[in-house]
């Protein structure tokens, strides 16, 4: 049996036919739609290595099944760039050197884009490292990762108010 | 992963008879569902998407002053409800201290009652498990087993349940409201989840069918909102299941407890409500004696099923600082690390 669903991915609006109702929306993401960014960790929700945005909030993309996301607007690493200039949380992981291997940074860059949506965190460092401890890095990059999500909490937000001004 | 048959029904009617049929599982979020398909623990025939049935997800208050939270609600958005989290703050308390914050952000509240236990052996196919295998044995019981049941375990089965969130809820006498084949039944939370005796394959008393389809905290739950907290020691900072945990809520007048409601994680197949050490609790000065007077009755029951005669007495410490916690007041915000014991207060109970 064959399922038809629609995604929109990084604002592409996708008519994808699935042929198999197991796929995850990692494996679609990765194996059906080449967008390789998002990466397979561990693939039973532990590691954060395939977080994405369903409907803007991040969520493991390995423990969603693809079917039954029908309708969803999707946004993942490739999406958050606009050209050739990255995405504030994307230039502060590399300003404050929150990464070592990379593996697992599309991962920690898009929870970290989620959890600042969230705002639940603010500017407390604890908070930050307590929202982010769904996205495991082997490398230890931890210290870099806190200061990254701290700073670009603070750029959106000055953003967002010069706006708003 | 086995495949399967793949339904969406528009009516909880219709979802009802999909599921009623042999093989067929519920489908929300599928964040402990998928994970245990994956590992071929579960091997579900036809998978029912509940996600897209009508007014499951809402959070409701009822004329009667009752909550109801429909089952499709996410945890995290009954989390963060600043009213929600205002009336019952232990039970907000917990469930950020469950899972991460992806999940939490997916799973929802009904699927977090019936989650599986995460006893190793249950969740390793080659492992003799009785409540994975009816009738092949336990080998928890010789194994691996420091973080096993000590209330209410059988010989067929010593796993425990997972929960945080159900912790609170059993505590504050939340009741589950329950769509199946003859209709809309109720029953408590804490008549939900059954202990293993000699039939551990049934988590819960649910037959085939059955949907849950809201939860509801009865109309005056909220009045501890001043004395309740949710503590929970793991063995990482975050993002662990609990060895142990507990909720303890409070009602304080002229310096003297008029009332509690307690309840363990950690330690059985079910949230443990004590109701026991709630008793010793009624007239008594919050403090030291009466809160271990408590803990004390609460584990009175509790026996090793393995190397865990620790968890025994790191229960009873863990209830006597939960408690220590909510004589001193809810704190106006739920602190940075969700019901960690090494969440920075003043207190010498500290390093329970």
């Amino acid at each position: 049996m064959t399922f038809s669903i629609g995604l929109t991915v990084n604002g592409v609006r996708r008519e994808v036919a699935l042929d198999d109702p197991r796929v995850t929306l990692l494996d679609l993401l990765r194996e059906r739609l080449d967008l390789t960014g998002t990466k397979k960790g561990c693939d039973r929700g532990q590691c954060g290595a395939c977080t994405v945005l369903v409907d803007g909030r991040r969520v493991n993309s390995c423990m969603a099944l693809a079917v039954s996301l029908d309708g969803a607007d999707i946004v993942t690493i490739e999406g958050l760039a606009r050209g050739d200039a990255l995405h504030p949380v994307q230039a502060a992981f590399i300003a404050h050197d929150g990464l070592q291997c990379g593996f697992c940074t599309p991962g920690q860059i898009m929870s970290a884009v989620g959890l600042i949506d969230e705002g639940q965190a603010g500017c407390d460092p604890e908070r930050i490292r307590e929202g982010m401890s769904g996205n495991l890095c082997r490398c230890g990059a931890y210290a870099g990762i806190t200061e990254a999500v701290l700073d670009a909490t603070q750029s959106l937000a000055a953003t967002n108010q010069r706006r708003s001004a | 992963m086995k495949n399967f048959d793949y339904v969406r029904p528009a009516t909880i009617a219709a979802a009802v008879e999909a599921a009623a049929a042999p093989g067929a599982a519920y489908l929300a979020s599928g964040t402990n569902l998928l994970d245990l398909m994956k590992g071929n623990i579960a091997r579900p025939d036809r998978l029912v998407d509940i996600t897209r049935l009508p007014g499951l997800d809402r959070i409701e208050h009822l004329p009667d002053g009752s909550l109801r939270i429909g089952a499709l609600v996410r945890n995290a958005d009954l989390a963060h409800d600043a009213d929600f989290a205002r009336s019952y703050p232990a039970v907000a308390e917990a469930l950020l201290s469950g899972a991460s914050a992806q999940l939490r952000n997916a799973a929802t509240v009904g699927g977090n009652l019936l989650q599986r236990t995460r006893c190793g052996y249950f969740y390793d196919p080659a492992s003799a498990c009785n409540k994975r295998a009816p009738g092949s044995g336990c080998d928890a019981r010789g194994g691996e087993n420091r973080l096993h049941a000590v209330l209410g375990w059988s010989e067929a089965c010593i796993a425990t349940h997972p929960s945080d969130f159900c912790v609170p809820l059993t505590a504050l006498d939340a009741v589950v409201e329950i769509e199946g084949r003859n209709g809309r039944r109720e029953i408590a939370l804490e008549a939900l989840h059954r202990l293993p005796g000699d039939a551990p394959e049934h988590d819960s008393v649910l037959e085939s069918g059955d949907l849950i389809v809201a939860l509801r905290l009865p109309a005056n739950a909220s009045r501890f909102a001043g004395h309740a907290r949710y503590l929970k020691v793991r063995e990482r900072t975050s993002y662990a299941f609990a060895i142990v945990s507990a909720a303890a809520n409070l009602r304080i007048e002229q310096g003297a407890i008029v009332e509690a409601r307690l309840a363990l994680g950690g330690v059985a197949a079910k949230p443990w409500r004590a109701r026991s050490a709630e008793t010793t609790l009624v007239g008594a000065t919050p403090g030291p004696t009466a809160f271990r007077r408590a803990a004390e009755a609460a584990l009175s029951d509790a026996k090793p099923s393995g190397d865990n005669l620790f968890k025994i007495e790191l229960a009873r410490r863990i209830l006597v600082r939960a408690l220590t916690l909510a004589a001193a007041g809810t704190p106006a915000r739920i602190p940075a690390l969700p019901a960690s014991p090494f969440s920075a207060v003043a207190g010498a109970l500290q390093n329970a």
